[in-house]
């Protein structure tokens, strides 16, 4: 099969199972819809890994370095000779890594939701959304425009959206699909202003043409570094605006407030767009432009640096008070994401100062798969609990084997401990900290030892603490508890996605995934590894010490650091600021102006007009009154103007 | 004052035009309006009957422009009064008050 017949399909199949399940299987075959699409994703997802290994291991390399190839692009919107939309599939490393972890993941999801979706009103409509899904997370990543990505950009956040309120007979998730639609597309905003700064400078969409005209001197990298606004550069102000967009797909700081309310949505939707594909869609931007923010835009690079530690710090502290366990996953989510975006942030172009580079995709690659058996585990313990809260759990060890190695696998493998596969990747992000930025290093380290700490107090809370006993008998369903774990459909991906946790740390990812497409060695050290691994034991240790066995030091030590807990108990009260931000300052007082403003101006001058008109229109009724006698009178007096006007005026024109 | 000259022609010819223009605004019974336009016309054959006299005498256009004026008259008298008849027998009335049908 060729390439571009390949990667064509990839992204067509997805499609065809969302049209096919959505206009037909929702009426004909509901039941039916959840194995046809599962089976759908299975070929995408062969056909995906068989061209991510003809790419890697038979034509990608050139001499030793990683081709940027087009397997198929045509025009779309040609705007002038040079300027147009195209639609087109791009071959690098970056593309053929996602769409391995995209269709593999969402290949996990389609077959654990069997299980778990199983008896759901609006199954087959939710097998369809997850094929909408998948189709525009696949075009997104093989975009070769930036105006493609953006189109598929929009459509991830759509089938997000959809996804979100699932539930939508829930008040709760109507609010956090509404949530996360706005907080986004707020960003694609920016995202669309940095788009058309940048393509109004380099006079092109592409994306490879525009990287090229960014990086080698020439006019256009002249023109917009010259051109700036407000003292900072148009090429500052267009990445910056392009990362904004990324920041708030991927949950960064300032816009990362919709990613927890989304976990309103059903829980295999949270591993699958939450945590493992649609919010790494930032870290991907920016990797697309890495060249362009390496060897033009340092300061951006340090931007996208700060603001990814920051979240990611933020983001730990505040999982270590969340009782919601999707909560804690989700600022777990941000918090690795944080790590991912920084460690692009400390890369430097091409060598061994790409590093970083290489780093971040490692950990996108492998947080993947922890971080979606992590939301599968927990979804399992839902399923079985039928309750989010971690006060509801505990003591689930006996009960549910299988999701609880799991889920163990899952947590040392975040955790960074070795031997699992997120040592390696955190492993490698730090060392590129630690070449580069002391602060953001001391921070990372910081955060590793607080990101083993919450995940194994989620880790002990649900499944140690104190004994389960079934208090829910009276509950939702009469039948709770007499169903065993879960099914084997959704066994069976935590148990391939745990292998998987310890397997992928092992790939030499340096010699596919490297800034400049040549093979990056990097060495192994053991010194810098102590120090990460012996604070994520201990932080580990105080975890057990806290609540394996219910005890009250926890709420001691929450009463010590009172201000502290508060505060991340109620994330830093964020929302809080937002709500006051838009509902006191923008609609309270904003909306006051503007309420005055249309009644009076707007409103004042369509009815000014209208009275004119009306009391015009009146006088003129009037004249025309139907008796012939006045239509003579008017006759004559203009004949008698006329008259004068000839005998008076005719000379003087 | 010694011959009638152009100038008493204009007089007279204004005079009658002007009687007929208010005869037609003040009067409501509509044969009067009707003879009241005739005066009008009249008034113009004079004006056309006197510059010809005057100005090009050994011309006729201005006699022909009468006749035809007269011709006109007949024709535009015949259709007036067959409007008016209609009008009497649909509102029993040939006042121009009466006949506001034109604005509906």
């Amino acid at each position: 099969m060729s390439d571009s017949l390949a990667l064509l399909l990839v992204p067509a199949l997805p499609l065809a199972a969302f049209l096919l399940i959505f206009l037909v299987g929702r009426v004909y075959f509901p039941k039916f819809s959840g194995i046809l699409g599962t089976v759908i994703m299975l070929a995408a997802a062969v056909i995906s890994m068989a061209t991510a290994y003809k790419y890697f291991f038979v034509t990608g390399k050139v001499d030793g370095v990683y081709q940027h190839l087009i397997a198929f692009k045509f025009t779309w919107l040609p705007f002038s000779e040079t300027v147009s939309i195209d639609m087109g599939a791009i071959m690098d490393p970056i593309s053929m890594v996602m769409i391995c972890v995209v269709t593999f993941i969402s290949l996990m999801v389609h077959i654990y939701s069997l299980g778990y979706m199983k008896g759901e009103d609006r199954f087959a409509l939710y097998y369809s959304y997850l094929g909408l899904f998948t189709f525009s997370m696949l075009g997104l990543v093989l975009s070769t425009n930036i105006f493609q990505i953006y189109i598929f950009w929009e459509l991830v956040g759509v089938s997000s959206f959809l996804l979100i309120g699932y539930y939508f007979d829930k008040p709760s998730a109507v609010a956090a699909s509404k949530k996360a639609f706005i907080v986004t597309r707020f960003a694609d905003a920016g995202f669309l202003i940095g788009i058309l700064v940048l393509s109004y400078y380099t006079g092109t969409l592409d994306f490879e043409t525009m990287i090229a005209r960014l990086t080698v001197p020439g006019s256009e990298l002249t023109a917009i570094t010259t051109a700036g606004f407000l003292g900072v550069s148009a090429l500052t102000w267009g990445l910056m605006l392009v990362f904004m967009g990324g920041a708030g797909k991927s949950a960064m700081f300032p816009l990362h407030i919709w990613l927890p309310d989304a976990m309103e949505g059903p829980t295999p939707v949270s591993a699958l767009i939450h945590a493992a594909t649609m919010v790494v869609a930032g870290v991907y931007l920016v990797a697309r432009l890495f060249p362009v923010f390496a060897i033009s835009c340092p300061v951006g690079l340090d931007i996208v640096a700060y603001v990814g530690v920051f979240s990611s710090m933020f983001a730990a502290v505040i999982a270590c008070t969340q009782t919601d366990i999707k909560r804690v996953l989700a600022y777990s989510t941000m918090s690795q994401i944080g790590y991912m975006m920084f460690a692009l942030g400390v890369a430097g172009y091409g060598g061994e100062n790409g590093l970083g580079f290489t780093a971040s995709f490692f950990h996108l690659f492998t947080h993947a798969m922890f971080k979606a058996l992590l939301f599968l585990g927990a979804g399992a313990v839902i399923h079985y609990v039928h309750s989010n809260d971690m006060r509801d759990m505990g003591g689930l060890r006996k009960h549910m084997p299988v999701t609880h190695i799991a889920f163990l696998i899952a947590c040392l493998a975040i955790a960074g401990v070795p031997g699992f596969a997120g040592f390696f990747s955190k492993e490698e992000i730090l060392t590129a900290a630690h070449n580069s930025n002391p602060i953001i290093y001391w921070c990372a380290i910081a955060t590793a030892a607080l990101t083993a700490f919450y995940m194994f107090r989620l880790y002990f809370n649900i499944f140690w603490n104190k004994e389960y006993h079934a208090h829910h008998s009276d509950s939702h369903h009469g039948d709770d508890h007499h169903h065993g774990e879960a099914p084997w459909s959704m066994k069976a991906p935590l148990i391939i996605l745990a292998l998987l946790s310890i397997a992928t740390g092992y790939i030499p990812f340096g010699s596919f995934v490297s800034s400049d497409g040549l093979a990056l060695h990097s060495e192994f050290h053991l010194t810098s590894a102590i120090l990460p691994v012996s604070l994520a034991i201990g932080a580990i240790i105080v975890a057990m010490l806290f609540y394996r066995k219910k005890n009250a030091v926890p709420d001691e030590i929450a009463g010590a650091i009172k201000g502290v807990y508060t505060g991340a108990l109620h994330k830093f009260y964020i929302d809080e600021l937002y709500l006051f931000v838009t509902k006191k300052l923008i609609f309270g007082i904003g909306g006051t102006i503007a309420a005055w403003f249309d009644k009076n101006v707007v409103d004042g001058v369509v009815n000014f007009s209208a009275t004119v008109g009306e009391n015009f229109s009146d006088t003129l009724k009037k004249m025309q009154n139907g008796k012939v006698q006045s239509y003579a009178m008017y006759f004559f007096t203009g004949v008698l103007g006329f008259v004068l006007l000839f005998v008076f005026l005719w000379d003087k024109f | 004052m010694s011959d009638i000259g152009l100038g008493h022609f204009l007089i007279v010819s204004t005079m009658l035009f002007f009687i007929g223009v208010y005869g037609f605004m003040t009067r409501r019974n509509m044969i009067t309006m009707l003879m009241s336009v005739e005066l009008i016309l009249n008034a113009c054959n004079i004006n056309f009957i006197a510059f010809n006299k005057f100005l090009f005498p050994n011309q006729l256009d201005g006699v022909f422009f009468t006749l035809f004026v007269i011709a006109i008259a007949a024709a535009e008298a015949a259709v007036a009064i067959a409007i008016i008849i209609n009008l009497y027998r649909n509102r029993k009335s040939i006042d121009a008050e009466d006949a506001d049908m034109m604005r509906l």
